[in-house]
């Protein structure tokens, strides 16, 4: 997995609440079998006037200018401001992956849907919650001053902006991942002794539970 | 000693280990798998060199990418039909038990589980999809998990995650005539919000939960992560037994007794305390229509579509006026006055045998409006649609203009050709009515199998109580 250790860059802000993953990559963009790639469709039925198929030619695509990552003064951003609720809706990572390949690399909002906070850290993605009062300040901060940046420092657990500095929480264990760049399945894997004493213990009290699913 | 809440017991059941900051590692009993979300899983195991670590464990089938026409020409569109492939291809790689395609017992993951009792009380079931939430209508722990989870679980049999807080809805009385269960949680969602269940297993309580058949059940849990909850659950009872009592993978003989006495357990003890308790009043729902852009925003059948002008929140009212505008409605109108370009009955909601019920007993010698470019019916699974076809509801819906096809998620999503076109609106019984979900530019109005059957006859809403000939 890619590490996150600290980052600066330009903020976009999406002011929007209850950001679907269905907005953040519209279905026909699911049928790849591949996790990279997603970035170009990223926020695809906003960001342009037509209709995206897989596939094709986005290059000769007509762009909304009102969406946010089409302003210029947003162009090359990698941490974008968002509303409460962001990313829910489907299970579907394909999110993660596509705002890791358009360029993001963390979200800061109040709130986030369970799944998709779940899946950002699986691709190093930081999901960052911040206090709504806080949030809105940054609001009204990136949209007053032009090429407004941010530092994050997830050691220190830290956001910079141009005035203060604010503190985030983060679970320890998934800091501990992210700062590292560790693998989920090898770290579990270390346990297998542990998993396979669980399913002998579990095997005498329910036996019925691992009958399988065998052809029938 | 306070008891437990029948999530505490379900999760202390299946921690293999825990660390001091909370992180535990729980055995997953169950693992349902379909095209979209395991591809990448796939590859993944693949090219780490590991196995699943229990295949048996696995049930996979092809639902989202399927036509819900004539499959004996396979998928048109190459891109939906190499996903499927591929899946295919990993379920004989890893010799996974899969209901492809042609299979009598194909159908949405999220019916096919509990139809065969692959879904069994005390489990825990994963599967890529945010509505493995319906599972937990048989007390399971029952999440939707991402992809690199999906990859996680196959190679381990092991989720990391934390424990969640708990929350109790719980919904007093009972509900009117024609006030089904999708109306109860619509009109939870409506109450507690998408985020309100956020960070929580919700388990759903009360005498009109109690009074709901099995298919009731996994309708409310279904939307459970509509309201924000990754899971949903309902406790033990005479109905989850009965329901599971001779189903293919249900255990059975002596080991169905053990079974049994086991899962007279998995109900919340009485003096159990949740983190939050929400209690709603059973005889004061309506049959509910969604007007926005999200789960939330619900009014009943009677109501009109909101003025964001009312709402003292600005953030909510922005998103109320922008929800108006990508549905095209004015606040005050009547939500009777809304008149439909298409009527979907099916998704991993509602398209279970009771539901086709309920929508044919109200088409029943009807046609549908001349008004409507489509009306579809598409059964939850292959035995569904046997089942239905068994009791002729095929030929009551065939027969009122309706287009009966073959199981699918169809256009509750719309990745495989059942889709909106921009600009028109759909009575759904589906989950979602976010932007361009049944289709880009399409407009969804959630609503039970009996309210969008009755708003195919009428053309627009009505309330389902008030029809008549």
């Amino acid at each position: 997995m890619k590490a996150f250790t600290q980052h600066t860059g330009r903020v976009v802000p999406l002011d929007r609440a209850n950001v679907d993953t269905d907005a953040i990559i519209p279905k026909q963009f699911l049928k790849s079998i591949k996790r990279t790639g997603f970035g170009v469709n990223l926020f695809d039925d906003w960001r342009y006037l037509d209709k995206g198929e897989p596939g094709g030619d986005n290059t000769q695509r007509p762009l909304n200018p009102d969406f946010v990552l089409n302003q210029p003064r947003y162009a090359g951003a990698s941490i974008l401001l968002a509303r409460k609720n962001f990313g829910c809706g489907s299970s579907r990572e394909h999110a993660v992956w596509a705002l890791d390949d358009y360029g993001i690399r963390a979200v800061i909002a109040p709130s986030f849907a369970d799944i998709f906070h779940n899946n950002s850290f699986k691709s190093g993605l930081l999901p960052v919650e911040l206090d709504e009062a806080v949030v809105e300040r940054l609001f009204r901060e990136v949209e007053t001053q032009p090429g407004y940046q941010l530092s994050i420092d997830l050691a220190e657990q830290t956001i910079t902006t141009p005035s203060e500095t604010l503190n985030f929480a983060v679970d320890s264990f998934r800091k501990h991942c992210l700062l590292n760049g560790l693998d989920d399945i090898g770290l579990t894997l270390q346990h297998a002794d542990e998993i396979r004493a669980y399913e002998q213990r579990r095997y005498q009290q329910a036996p019925w539970l691992f009958a399988g699913v065998a052809a029938k | 000693m306070t008891g437990k809440t029948l999530y505490e017991k379900l999760w202390d059941a299946h921690v293999v280990r825990a660390d001091a900051d909370g992180t535990a590692l729980i055995y997953i009993d169950r693992h349902l798998v379909h095209e979209v979300t395991s591809p990448q899983a796939f590859e993944g195991l693949k090219l780490a060199g590991r196995q699943p670590w229990r295949a048996s464990s696995i049930l996979a089938v092809a639902d989202h990418n399927v036509p819900t026409t004539d499959r004996s020409q396979g998928i048109a569109d190459p891109v939906s039909r190499l996903q499927v492939e591929t899946l295919d291809t990993n379920a004989r790689d890893y010799h996974l038990t899969y209901f492809n395609m042609n299979d009598r017992r194909q159908g949405i993951v999220h019916v096919i589980g509990s139809e065969q009792g692959a879904t069994l009380p005390g489990m825990t079931v994963v599967c890529g999809d945010s509505h493995t939430s319906t599972h937990g209508a048989f007390a399971t722990l029952a999440m939707g998990i991402g992809t690199s989870e999906v990859e996680h679980v196959l190679a381990t049999q092991c989720l990391l995650t934390r424990q969640m807080k708990t929350l109790q809805v719980r919904v007093e009385g009972q509900v009117g005539p024609g006030v089904t269960a999708k109306d109860i949680m619509l009109a939870i969602i409506g109450e507690i919000g998408t985020v309100g269940g956020t960070g929580y297993a919700i388990e759903f309580a009360g005498e009109a939960i109690r009074a709901l058949s099995m298919e009731g059940r996994m309708t409310i849990c279904n939307m459970s992560i509509e309201a924000g909850a990754r899971c949903g659950m309902v406790a033990v009872d005479d109905t989850t037994i009965e329901y599971l009592r001779g189903r293919p993978y249900a255990p059975q003989g002596e080991l169905w007794d053990c079974a049994v006495d086991a899962w007279r357990e998995l109900v919340s003890d009485a003096d159990a305390v949740f983190d939050k308790v929400v209690v709603l009043d059973g005889t004061a729902i309506q049959p509910q229509v969604s007007w926005g852009t999200s789960p939330e925003m619900v009014v009943s059948v009677g109501g009109r579509v909101p003025d964001p002008s009312e709402e003292a929140d600005p953030v909510k009212a922005e998103g109320m006026q922008r929800a108006l505008q990508y549905m095209d409605l004015v606040p005050g109108v009547p939500i009777s006055a809304i008149t439909l370009d298409r009527i979907f009955i099916g998704s991993c909601t509602n398209a279970r045998i009771e539901d086709l019920r309920a929508a044919a007993s109200v088409v029943r010698g009807r046609k549908i409006a001349p008004t409507l470019k489509q009306a579809m019916v598409v059964p939850g699974s292959g035995l569904v649609k046997v089942q239905a076809e068994a009791e002729g509801l095929d030929q009551v819906f065939i027969e009122a203009g309706f287009e009966w096809r073959e199981p699918g998620c169809s256009m509750c999503l719309a990745m495989n050709a059942d889709r909106l076109q921009p600009g028109e609106r759909c009575a759904s019984t589906s989950n979602r009515n976010f932007e361009g979900r049944q289709g880009s530019g399409g407009r969804t109005h959630l609503v039970s199998p009996a309210m969008a059957a009755a708003a195919a006859i009428a053309g627009h809403f009505v309330d389902v109580r008030e029809f008549s000939s």
